[in-house]
């Protein structure tokens, strides 16, 4: 599985609030939701992103509120992937439950600037810089949580158990 | 083997194990899986959408509206009507709507629900306010919710923990508020993350119920997965005839293993606030005197209880608000409003020129009753500063204890309660 797209970055403790406002939270449902993605501190972001475009983000994304409505936002605008230093820890269970492709990697995350074009091979963890030409790799999942990925998100799995 | 930390100790009883270790990844057992009216939802069309057909336990799901309630539109309205068929038509035992509803985290240890030894998972990051009874508690998001009351279960990574030492008491007009402003902006908003903040000492005998659900409700603010005290007599007292189950009482090791240990002199703790837009940003009160505030907010899940009353009334009896300020005092449960009634708090509070509402969550997270507009600075005993947490996204917000909201909603200015 691959991605490949235009950089859109962020810095530090990107927080849930900013992610989608709690305002908007009076529906569930995600297409209306996603028209408010990333609002408050780049209004911008909804009307540029296009399928298989990457948020490059700082340490501690998605710290805050335990909305699913985040990562489902995010992943609703058509962003094929997050790459960051760090992932609050509600937010990394959450993009990993609903299968928004997520990659730890502070260096790709230090480096990679706004506006390039970058592609990400999941498999091999491999996140290539076609703008720079620079490449990195990021940590793998541990074989349970890529369990959960492949069966296509946590309430699949269970599922396929059962 | 190398000894567990209260968490792990609590952890591995739930997976079944004899022990675990950081690091490890388990399946545990959950005594209660919670949600709210606006996580429940997306929780339900998830459980709904796998097919499954039957909550594990009718009585170990607690669903509460308390977000937007009474709604505060139509939207809302429907969540909470989605909400309410899902708890009839699965015999949800803990449904606390409209009437009978608090805010969640105030709520449910107050009607004993929650207990020691428990292992909870809730659809709200603030769930870990639990562990200030000695129970491991986490938030998550919805579909851990779905998968949680389909299977009664969810996996973890045992976390590793940093202990929190302390010492001494805590001086007049402190609350856990300031203990727990002083350690994020200690270690930070990520200084814990993946972590248990387990808060051991001699100094935990000395603070109150109120101070410790406070300071492990703040515990995520730090990006921890839980905090957690231990069980003592103070714990005991709280949990006599309100736990409807049996409280199991865990201990940690003599030999856990913590990744760092922080000593807090709680004698040497100051009214403390944190500034736009982090936690992390503390100051003392004392040093903020030349903000200008536009509103007060006290209320919320981490400082609407009794004791946080009690203070308001203490410092706004006999007093006004000042000019230009709005002051929005909101009880956090139906039984704290009831009590402040009877009390006479509410006279006083609206004699001062205040308003009170019944509970809810609110102007915490912007939602309504106490939004602000571009520009508009408030001070607020909630939890969270962000860009736009409040309302615009050009507005501020500054945390603090409710003695130091208070005394600044009588001046018009951030204020040390001293000073009141």
């Amino acid at each position: 599985m691959n991605t490949e797209g235009k950089v859109f970055k962020y810095p530090d403790n990107v927080d849930t609030d900013v992610i989608i406002p709690a305002r908007y939270l009076n529906t569930p449902k995600a297409e209306e939701l996603a028209q408010h993605c990333m609002e408050d501190i780049d209004a911008s972001f909804v009307k540029q992103v296009q399928p298989g475009d990457i948020m490059v983000a700082g340490w501690n994304f998605g710290c805050g509120s335990s909305r699913e409505h985040a990562p489902l936002v995010i992943k609703t605008c058509g962003t094929g992937c997050v790459i960051a230093k760090s992932f609050a820890r509600i937010f990394y269970r959450n993009a990993i439950n609903i299968g928004l492709p997520i990659l730890e990697c502070p260096e790709a995350a230090e480096e990679i600037a706004a506006g390039d074009s970058v592609q990400v091979d999941f498999d091999s963890g491999t996140i290539t810089d076609l703008t720079s030409g620079k490449s990195w790799h990021a940590q793998p999942f541990p074989p349970f949580i890529q369990n959960i990925i492949a069966s296509g998100g946590l309430l699949a799995s269970l599922k396929k158990e059962a | 083997m190398q000894g567990m930390t209260m968490t792990q100790k609590i952890l591995a009883a739930h997976a079944g194990l004899a022990s675990v270790e950081a690091g490890q990844l388990i399946s545990a057992q959950l005594d209660i899986v919670l949600g709210n009216d606006i996580t429940t939802p997306v929780a339900v069309n998830e459980f709904e959408k796998a097919g499954f057909d039957q909550v594990f336990d009718p009585d170990r799901v607690a669903i509460v509206l308390d977000h937007f309630v009474p709604n505060k539109d139509i939207k809302a309205a429907e969540q909470s009507k989605q909400c309410r068929t899902f708890a009839c038509s699965h015999c949800i035992s803990h449904f606390y709507d409209v009437g009978k509803m608090g805010i969640e985290h105030a709520l449910l240890p107050e009607q004993g629900v929650v207990t020691a030894g428990d292992c909870i998972i809730g659809a709200d990051s603030h769930t870990c306010t639990y562990g200030a009874l000695g129970a491991f508690s986490t938030g998550v998001g919805s579909t851990d919710m779905a998968a949680g009351m389909a299977t009664g279960k969810a996996w973890f990574k045992v976390p590793s923990a940093i202990r929190f030492r302390l010492s001494g008491k805590l001086p007049a007009n402190c609350s856990g508020k300031d203990v727990i402003l002083t350690i994020i902006g200690k270690i930070g908003v990520d200084g814990a993350l993946y972590k248990s903040m387990e808060f051991t000492g001699e100094g935990v005998s000395s603070l109150s119920m109120d101070d410790r659900l406070c300071i492990c409700n703040m515990a995520i603010e730090a990006g921890a997965k839980n905090g957690i005290f231990p069980v003592d007599d103070v714990t005991k007292v709280y949990l006599q005839g309100r736990s409807e189950r049996e409280p199991v009482i865990y201990a940690a090791d003599e030999d856990a293993e913590y990744e760092q240990t922080i000593d807090i002199d709680l004698s040497a703790i100051v009214p403390t606030v944190s500034c736009p837009h982090l936690p992390e940003n503390t100051r003392a009160a004392a040093e903020l005197s030349d903000i200008r505030i536009d509103q007060v907010v006290i209320g919320s899940c981490t400082n609407g209880r009794m004791e946080d009353m009690e203070t308001a009334y203490r410092i706004l009896k006999g007093k006004k608000v000042a000019e230009g300020v709005r002051c929005i005092i909101i009880p956090a449960t139906m039984q704290i409003l009831k009590e402040c009634i009877e009390r006479g708090y509410v006279s006083t509070f609206i004699d001062a020129g205040a308003v009170v509402s019944t509970p809810t969550c609110g102007p915490c997270l912007g939602g309504y009753m106490g939004i602000l507009a571009a520009g508009e600075r408030c001070i607020a005993t909630t939890n969270r500063n962000f860009v736009g947490r409040m309302g615009h996204v050009d507005s501020e917000v500054y945390l603090a204890n409710p003695a130091t909201a208070a005394a600044s909603a009588i001046t018009g200015y951030i204020t040390d309660p001293k000073e009141a």
